[in-house]
């Protein structure tokens, strides 16, 4: 298998406001045909970082590369970079086919491929049926369509979107994950997603890239950061975890109120040093064999339903807050539990993920 | 309700049909009115020399307008592009001189232009030893005067869609592959001219019918359709022909300000849009 090629370098970037460090010292490899995401709680810099690669803000230091060209200095109606604002910014003025066509008018094409390539986009983000009305007069998922046809018309090397689905309904936000996914497959387009979503990343990037504080943390793909992450935040930040405070030891935690927990310790992390386990609700089994290697008595607090999977809350001694348990609706109904029962839980140490606290 | 009726009916209506009864008399022969009613103040309106007056007042109006229009937009454009907590105080000092009485800020350019004035002065200053240029008492000092004037409405009209609309739109427009110039036409301009449109019809209304300003930066010469009728009822003593005037006057206002109420109807769409976008 080939290498895939890296359409976009960001090289070392910095940017500060004044005394705000909004990106700093951040480094990525974009691919080619990649779903990319930017994902990180509010005010981490990724809006900052995006502008920086459509042109609108230089980058107090480093450099950003497209093809091996460097771009760190071009304005931006002279990269083949579009951006898809998160208010969408649509021209008021103009009607929806307007819109579209103000990019390729200023690419000067004759009017008839302005015309054939704007009836194609109109049709793929189906919006053939608003082509005259005025931004005004359409609803939040069909601006954002037209947000969408208005960038991808230009088809541009790389196009970029700030949270595009942030202002949509939670059920639309879903259908429209997957039809973002299936538009990128078919214009075989590299996109650059911001999102501070972390199930929305999962959900529709190749790779995703963790920021923090202006910090870069993990680039992975989803399974990877879900699954090995880096520090104690990604796993946090990324899915549901039951933290374990306590102390490292040779093969595991001791916890403060002397449980052991046998895990994998990173060789950084030397015995002594105060060290946090940490387990995915999906990983811990409810009354597990006799060999698993962390077992631990608890009881039934509350049970929650979500479809096809239960979350339990369990209350043990190993932490003050109660452990959460995801178990199939079809397991509980081999083996019932309810509020209040004694349950013992158990998981492997393989899914233990140990980090300096 | 009613007491805004009230005044509104004392302070305009009442004063406005006794002008416009006033204009169907006829001059008395040693001044004074003749209660026979007559159009031909009306047709002495369109002779050729107070219709050339009538010209030279729009002439003067509409460049005093144009003027003030590009100084005031390109103002409140950079007040609008600072930032936004000094924007008030630029706004600020831009309205300061209405604080000042207007015929004081007129009277400040005849200090200003006079032969030995400031600016003959500071030409002497930096070395020049020729005539002293003729600037008072040209069409130039009426115009100056009147942009003078009128300028801080300009900016203030302007100022507004220009600070409410959304800066991504212009970002946009770059992004999508236009340059500053294609962008400032196509988008920011046309968001913006509900403002300039506000702001020029103020200029030229204010204007055209002023006879302070062209009395004393245009010299005793100098006459616009407001001198005209000034001297109509002050000097001349013959009230049914200034009213004539008067109505005229106010028949080219009001078909001034119906053409901007129509044109804001049709923009008001968009610039409510381009809010919209601004808080989004
Ligand atoms: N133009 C600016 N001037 C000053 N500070 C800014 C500016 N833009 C962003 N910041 C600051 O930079 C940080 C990152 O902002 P941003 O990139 O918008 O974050 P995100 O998009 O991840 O929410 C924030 O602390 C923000 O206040
Ligand atoms: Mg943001």
């Amino acid at each position: 298998m080939n290498e895939p090629r890296t359409l976009l370098s960001i090289d070392r970037v910095s940017k500060s406001f004044g005394r705000v460090k909004a990106v700093e010292d951040i480094s990525l490899d974009i691919r080619e045909n990649e779903f990319f995401a930017l994902l990180g709680p509010s005010g981490c810099g990724k809006t900052t970082l995006l502008r920086m690669l459509a042109g609108f803000e230089p980058p107090s230091d480093g450099r950003i590369l497209l093809d091996g060209r460097d771009i760190t200095r071009t304005p931006p109606n002279k990269r083949p970079v579009n951006l898809m604002f998160q208010s969408y910014a649509l021209f008021p003025h103009m009607s929806v086919r307007a819109n579209v066509s103000y990019g390729l008018e200023m690419e000067r094409l004759p009017a008839k491929e302005i015309r054939s390539r704007v009836d194609a986009i109109l049709t793929t983000t189906e919006l053939v049926s608003f082509a005259d009305r005025k931004p005004e007069q359409l609803s939040g998922g069909q601006r954002q369509r037209v947000a969408l046809a208005r960038a991808l018309v230009k088809r541009p090397r790389l196009l970029l979107l700030d949270e595009p689905l942030g202002a949509l309904d939670k059920k639309l936000r879903g259908a429209m994950q997957l039809e973002l996914k299936r538009l990128q497959n078919e214009v075989g387009i590299t996109f650059v997603i911001v999102t501070h979503d972390q199930e929305e990343s999962l959900v529709m990037a190749d790779r995703i890239a963790v920021l923090k504080d202006g910090r870069l943390l993990q680039c992975d793909a989803p399974r990877a950061v879900y699954e090995h992450p880096c520090d104690r935040f990604v796993a946090d930040f990324i899915g549901v975890t039951n933290f374990l405070q306590g102390k490292a030891t040779a093969d595991g935690v001791l916890t403060s109120n002397g449980v052991k927990i046998a895990g994998k310790v990173p060789n950084m992390l030397s015995p002594g040093v105060a060290t946090v386990a940490a387990v995915r609700p999906e990983r811990i089994r409810l009354f597990p064999s006799p060999e698993t290697a962390n077992r631990v008595a608890g009881t039934v607090e509350a049970l929650a339903y979500q479809g096809l999977d239960l979350q339990l809350h369990v209350r043990t001694p190993l932490s003050d807050k109660p452990f959460l348990v995801r178990v199939t609706a079809d397991a509980v109904d081999r083996q019932p539990v309810s509020a209040g029962d004694q349950v013992e839980l158990g998981w492997d140490a393989a899914d233990v993920r140990i980090y300096a606290d | 309700m009613a007491p805004a009726l009230a005044w509104l009916t004392a302070l305009m209506v009442v004063p406005c049909a006794l002008v416009l009864t006033l204009a169907f008399f006829r001059r008395g022969i040693y001044g004074g009115i003749e209660y026979t009613v007559t159009l031909e103040n009306f047709g002495l309106v369109f002779d050729p020399l107070y219709a050339r007056i009538f010209l030279k007042s729009a002439y003067i109006a509409g460049t005093a307008t144009g003027i003030a229009v590009i100084i005031g937009y390109a103002a409140a454009y950079a007040i609008a592009a600072a930032p936004r907590r000094l924007q008030p105080v630029f706004l600020f000092f831009a309205v300061l001189p209405f604080w000042s009485n207007y015929l004081i800020r007129t009277y400040a350019w005849i200090v200003l232009l006079n032969r030995e004035g400031l600016i003959t002065q500071l030409l002497r200053w930096v070395g020049y030893t020729g005539e002293p240029p003729s600037m008072l008492y040209t069409e130039g000092a009426v115009i100056a005067g009147l942009v003078y004037n009128y300028l801080p409405f300009v900016i203030l009209a302007c100022y507004a869609p220009l600070s409410r609309l959304n800066p991504e739109l212009g970002e946009a427009s770059r992004d999508l592959g236009a340059s500053s110039v294609t962008t400032f036409r196509r988008i920011i301009l046309p968001l913006t001219v509900p403002g300039i449109a506000a702001g020029a019809v103020f200029v030229f209304v204010l204007s055209i019918g002023n006879f302070v300003t062209p009395a004393l930066l245009g010299g005793g010469r100098f006459q616009m359709i407001g001198n005209l009728v000034y001297d109509q009822f002050l000097t001349v003593n013959d009230w049914p022909f200034g009213a004539a005037l008067a109505i005229a006057l106010i028949a080219v206002m009001l078909l001034v300000l119906m053409a901007q109420s129509q044109f804001a109807d049709r923009a008001a769409g968009r610039t409510i849009e381009a809010r919209g976008g601004a808080d989004g």
